[in-house]
């Protein structure tokens, strides 16, 4: 059975300094797959190595069962799409002109956009609710709004890959849910794999069906929420104690950094 | 359809009308200004073929009048279209050839080149190459890799430009011709001393502008980021190379006709930024054809203000382009 990613002793540097060491691991088709680890153990190396924007310096990327170097660079933004942590710009883009952007990978250097292109960037406008912002500027927008333009670029570029960076890390909790529910919607509706780094545990724990835990550049543990966010494991990947229970939705594990002060 | 998408081909078409009629009228403009007294109507009957090109109204437009809006059409046109790719590349606004130093080492080079004997083409031009991609060089080197790599950038290229001005004087200064005039032309740029001569030097720019156009919806990418931009299709290293490659080039053979004339770059897309977005496949036809209509027509203030003879043009750019600057940089701080 072909995987959506499948990465093999994959390693990333920066110059002499490894970043990851070692890394494999498989993600089928159409599941959303989460990494979560400390700050500054590889999570976004690893997931910009996935995107293709990071040479790994060993090992191998497969997407969709062939090696990710093997695709054309059109052919290949025409299957992953990225969205950042955050987005700024100083150049006022419309909400419309954005979102037309993700139809780029499809259409030739100096290609106008036709019809179908529009209709594609109108129906990831409405999927992400800001259809009604197509003339704003994006510079003119709040955090949240802006992210969901960001997504809806994404979608329009038609991927059967998402890779998301920290997509709601600015983003008050409503907006947070609301942005990974849309996630959860596109890869219901559309079979779309999801690839997604957070550093909010319990929001991975609520979407991920797996998590990958990261820890100093090496796969600590993989597998469903239950298995992975466990106290012990979390204790000795951040440093810091973490209470483990069972959470009121859906038996999916809750976890809360213990402070100091309640400590003994 | 009614949908909410700006039509890029409509702007496109408007665009390219409206500017071409403003051009075609300024450069009706420059051609029948002067101190000759060829004047307008004398002008459109030359234009008409009613007058021979011998005779001495013919020979002033076709020899004098005519090569000059010429180069002030291309080198506005360039240096408009050189700031709108620096802008892109750098992501900063402020970003122009002449403000960040590498008009100055163009000329640099140029004056080298002219010192050294060498033909106009390739040996003056490729010269000035040479400096514009070396002070181009220093420039991003200085900025890279800091935080505050918008300031240092502008920063690096005043110094760069204040560096340039210094050694412009210094070389005139050594040459046996040393006149004011020539470091007048070099430092404010003068479309003065432009002869029929150089006509094809001058056009040589032309295919340069080919080059940006095609890479337009690239650069559109370019300006939400680097990264965004590659995970979107564009091979951000060879594109960024072939554009800055482009750009220098043109902005060189520019410079080492007419020196150094600042600002249109900035002025220039600045406007039409502000008129019609960010859509570089609009906004690439309008800084050729706007850069093009502002230098003729600053050109025609610099030969009709000065009560005898006239001034450098780059005194005019610089007294509309100097306080936008100024204006833009207070309130991108606030």
């Amino acid at each position: 059975m072909t995987a959506g990613v499948d990465v093999r002793s994959l390693q990333i540097a920066y110059g002499r300094t490894p970043v990851l060491r070692d890394i494999s691991f498989s993600v089928p088709i159409g599941e959303y797959f989460v990494i979560i680890g400390p700050n500054g153990t590889g999570k976004t190396s690893l997931l910009k190595a996935v995107a293709g924007l990071l040479a790994p310096a060993a090992g191998q990327i497969a997407l969709f069962g062939r090696l990710a170097a093997a695709y054309g660079r059109r052919e290949f933004s025409q299957t992953v799409a990225v969205v950042p942590q955050q987005t700024s710009s100083d150049f006022p883009f419309t909400v419309a002109e954005t979102v037309l952007m993700g139809r780029s990978p499809h259409l030739p250097l100096w290609g106008l956009e036709r019809e179908r292109d529009y209709a594609a960037a109108e129906e990831a406008m409405r999927f992400t609710n800001v259809y009604h912002l197509a003339a704003r500027r994006l510079d003119q927008l709040s955090g949240g709004e802006r992210q969901r333009v960001i997504i809806a670029r994404a979608i329009c570029q038609q991927p059967r890959l998402l890779l998301l960076d920290e997509p709601t890390a600015a983003l008050d909790p409503a907006h947070q849910v609301h942005i990974l529910d849309l996630m959860e919607r596109l890869r219901r509706e559309k079979g779309v794999t999801i690839l997604m780094v957070s550093h909010d545990l319990n929001l991975a724990a609520m979407y991920g069906d797996r998590l990958l835990l990261l820890k100093e550049g090496e796969v600590e543990s993989i597998g469903p929420p239950h298995q992975v966010l466990t106290a012990d494991r979390l204790a000795a990947s951040y440093g810091c104690p973490i209470l483990v229970d069972e959470g009121p939705l859906g038996g999916v594990p809750r976890t809360i950094p213990i402070p100091e002060k309640f400590l003994d | 359809m009614a949908h909410r998408f700006p039509s890029v081909l409509r702007n496109l078409l408007l665009v390219t009308l409206l500017l071409g009629a403003v051009l075609l009228a300024a450069a009706l403009f420059g051609l029948s200004a002067g101190s000759s007294g060829v004047s307008f109507s004398r002008t459109l009957a030359v234009l008409t073929d009613r007058l021979p090109a011998d005779s001495v109204a013919g020979a002033i437009f076709w020899r004098i009048r005519l090569p000059r809006v010429a180069l002030a059409a291309t080198v506005g046109a360039t240096l408009a279209l050189g700031g709108l790719v620096f802008q892109a590349l750098l992501r900063n606004p402020l970003a122009e050839p002449y403000i960040l130093g590498i008009s100055g080492g163009a000329a640099v080079g140029a004056i080298i080149g002219l010192t050294a004997g060498l033909a106009p083409f390739p040996g003056v031009a490729l010269i000035a190459f040479l400096g514009s991609m070396a002070t181009l060089g220093l420039v991003l080197f200085l900025a890279a890799g800091r935080a505050s790599g918008k300031d240092s950038l502008l920063l690096g290229g005043v110094m760069m430009n204040a560096f340039c001005g210094a050694l412009i004087m210094f070389l005139i200064a050594l040459s046996r011709n040393s006149q004011t005039r020539q470091i007048l032309f070099w430092l404010m740029g003068d479309l003065s001393l432009f002869t029929y001569k150089q006509l094809p030097l001058l056009f040589s720019v032309l295919p340069c502008f080919g080059v940006v156009l095609l890479l337009a919806r690239p650069m559109n990418l370019l300006l939400t980021g680097k990264e965004n931009a590659a995970a979107m299709g564009v091979n951000v290293g060879a594109v960024t190379f072939i554009l800055l490659v482009a750009t220098s080039l043109m902005v060189s053979i520019a410079v080492s006709l007419s020196g150094l004339v600042g600002f249109v770059g900035l002025v220039i897309p600045h406007i039409f930024r502000l008129l019609l977005g960010s859509d570089h496949r609009v906004l690439i036809p309008a800084c050729l054809l706007g850069g093009a209509a502002y230098l003729i027509l600053c050109d025609l203030l610099a030969r009709l203000l000065p009560a005898g003879g006239e001034m450098p043009v780059g005194i005019v750019t610089a007294m509309i382009g100097a306080p936008l600057f100024i204006f833009l940089l207070w309130r991108a701080r606030r």
